[in-house]
């Protein structure tokens, strides 16, 4: 019986031609930075096939992205002013913590989701695995610059001004865009290997949105917890850097936007190398 | 005689939890009770491969041999646990037809969130467009979502779709089970194309005959492990012997 020509004639020719050599992987983590880079168009179509899907078959179309947050922001204003009547503009406040909160909440699970509806293709097609995260976080992002319009209708209800200050808000949008993948990251490697961790991440983040300064002010919180509550909680620095541009007209203090952005660029690294370094076993796991 | 594929010494061993643990909550109590296991199963041992520019390869084996993880390797959807991996140019993507469709989306739409899952940019796919459109004989019905579509009208899509570009490595898996009997030919017929361009060509089927036809060489794989590698008709005809000895 013959085998392969020959030994010697295997190596015989010029290496370089190959596309694909799998002894010449650079870092998990950089390979899967250029391949997402290739694959940038598969990220377009894949927001665009979930915003497009989502609105194809209802009458209101786009406009439910903006009636959502305003119709929750309603309901908590009415049980909530009474207690927080002394916070100006109440509503625009509550607002503009709620659409930050919920581009987190909403990109994260959807990331968990997505590593989950992709199970079967990663056993069958080769493809960059952050592009499901990154699409998530993508189809946020539209969501997010869809609810500010419906904000700054409230704002010019409760006669807060609109000032130069908004320009600003790509930054705090930006952070909480990188924060959000890195966390989605995290939760989508543990997703594969245990698909319960969505149930279990739903019960966190309702218990973290409590313990954010979103439907309440920031001062009601006792001193003697403050450290807890706020200083050590990533999403009061992203929120109330937002917050700051729209409600309050007003730059972010500098250590909030140094923390914040510390806090974003660190978890993005570490989600995107704990990723990558995982991605490896997912279609054996898959 | 270029190479196109080359396998060196390629194993792929699953780690399987010995009890199924699907969830989190279960995985933590198994886990107190260190009660987890690890079972080791070999897909693949010690596999060397190699496929050179315009051949037929067959590789045959029963269900369960390592076919699929073969073929797998090479598409790049598995890490080999061991070994190298070298390929020259584009696999074709077959394993999958129609990944990612989605069922509110036009053909048009699914066109381009398919060709994309596929990793074809979205330039490539403008140009190839009515090309696509025109293989899969949906002229008519491409900006009707996709729900409207019979099975047969999506399969030929999707076919069409994986099959526009040339890859230099072709992998066929089984014998084409895509739409009617004039569909199938018109798909054999642009495979042989391919083949006759240069393409390098893997395939797996049950059916001896074809492989004994078609391939020049094939690859007998047994429980993981190459059995037998030569030309086709003498690895078909010592796994034909060998097989009512093992019923």
């Amino acid at each position: 019986m013959e085998n392969y020509s020959s030994t010697k004639d295997m190596y015989s020719f010029d290496e370089m031609e190959f596309t694909y050599d799998s002894a010449k992987r650079r870092s998990p983590a950089l390979e899967e930075l250029f391949s997402i880079i290739r694959y940038r168009d598969l990220i377009y179509q894949l927001v665009r096939r979930d915003i497009v899907a989502r609105y194809k078959r209802s009458i209101l179309g786009v406009l439910w992205t903006m009636l959502q947050p305003l119709g929750m922001m309603i309901v908590m204003s009415i049980v909530f002013s009474q207690l927080f009547g002394h916070v100006k503009g109440y509503s625009a406040y509550l607002l503009s913590g709620l659409i930050a909160w919920t581009f987190f909440s909403q990109t994260t699970t959807a990331a968990i989701h997505q590593i989950v509806w992709g199970g079967s293709l990663i056993r069958r097609i080769y493809l960059p695995l952050t592009a499901f995260s990154i699409s998530s976080v993508g189809t946020g992002v539209v969501n997010l610059l869809l609810s500010v319009i419906p904000l700054l209708l409230i704002m010019l209800i409760v006669q807060r001004p609109i000032t130069w200050a908004i320009l600003f808000i790509p930054i705090p949008i930006l952070l909480l865009t990188a924060f959000s993948l890195g966390v989605g990251l995290i939760l989508s490697a543990f997703a594969v290997h245990f698909p319960d961790i969505k149930e279990m991440y739903q019960i966190i983040i309702q218990a973290w949105m409590y313990l954010t300064p979103i439907l309440y002010p920031a001062d009601i919180i006792p001193e003697a917890y403050r450290n807890w509550v706020l200083y050590l909680n990533p999403m009061y620095y992203l929120i109330s850097m937002f917050r700051t541009t729209i409600y309050d007209g007003a730059l972010p203090a500098s250590d909030i936007l140094l923390i914040g952005t510390a806090i974003s660029l660190t978890t993005l690294l570490v989600g995107w190398v704990y990723f990558s370094s995982q991605m490896d076993d997912f279609a054996y796991i898959a | 005689m270029k190479p196109v594929i080359i396998l060196e010494n390629i194993s792929v061993k699953y780690r399987a939890h010995e009890e199924s643990i699907k969830t989190f909550k279960e995985y933590a109590i198994q886990l107190l009770k260190r009660n987890v296991k690890i079972k080791e199963f070999h897909a693949l041992t010690n596999v060397d491969l190699q496929v050179n520019e315009g051949e037929i390869v067959g590789v045959i084996g029963r269900n369960g041999a390592g076919k699929s993880t073969l073929l797998k390797v090479i598409s790049r959807v598995l890490i080999p646990t061991d070994g190298r991996v070298r390929l020259r140019g584009r696999v074709s993507p077959l394993l999958e037809l129609g990944a990612g469709f989605h069922p509110e989306l036009t053909g048009r739409e699914n066109i381009f969130l398919n060709g994309t899952l596929l990793g074809h940019s979205r330039r490539e796919l403008e140009s190839r467009l009515p090309e696509i459109i025109e293989f899969a004989e949906l002229d008519a019905f491409i900006d009707a979502p996709l729900r409207t579509y019979s099975s047969g009208m999506v399969a030929r899509l999707g076919f069409s779709i994986a099959t526009t570009w040339r890859p230099e490595i072709l992998i066929l898996d089984e014998i084409l089970s895509v739409g009617d009997e004039a569909f199938r030919t018109k798909c054999k017929t642009r495979m042989a194309k391919y083949r006759d361009e240069g393409a390098s060509t893997l395939l797996v089927a049950h059916d001896m005959n074809t492989i004994g036809t078609l391939c020049s060489r094939a690859v007998w794989l047994d429980h993981g492990e190459v059995k037998a590698m030569g030309p086709a008709k003498e690895v078909v005809s010592i796994y034909r012997q060998s097989q009512p000895v093992k019923k």
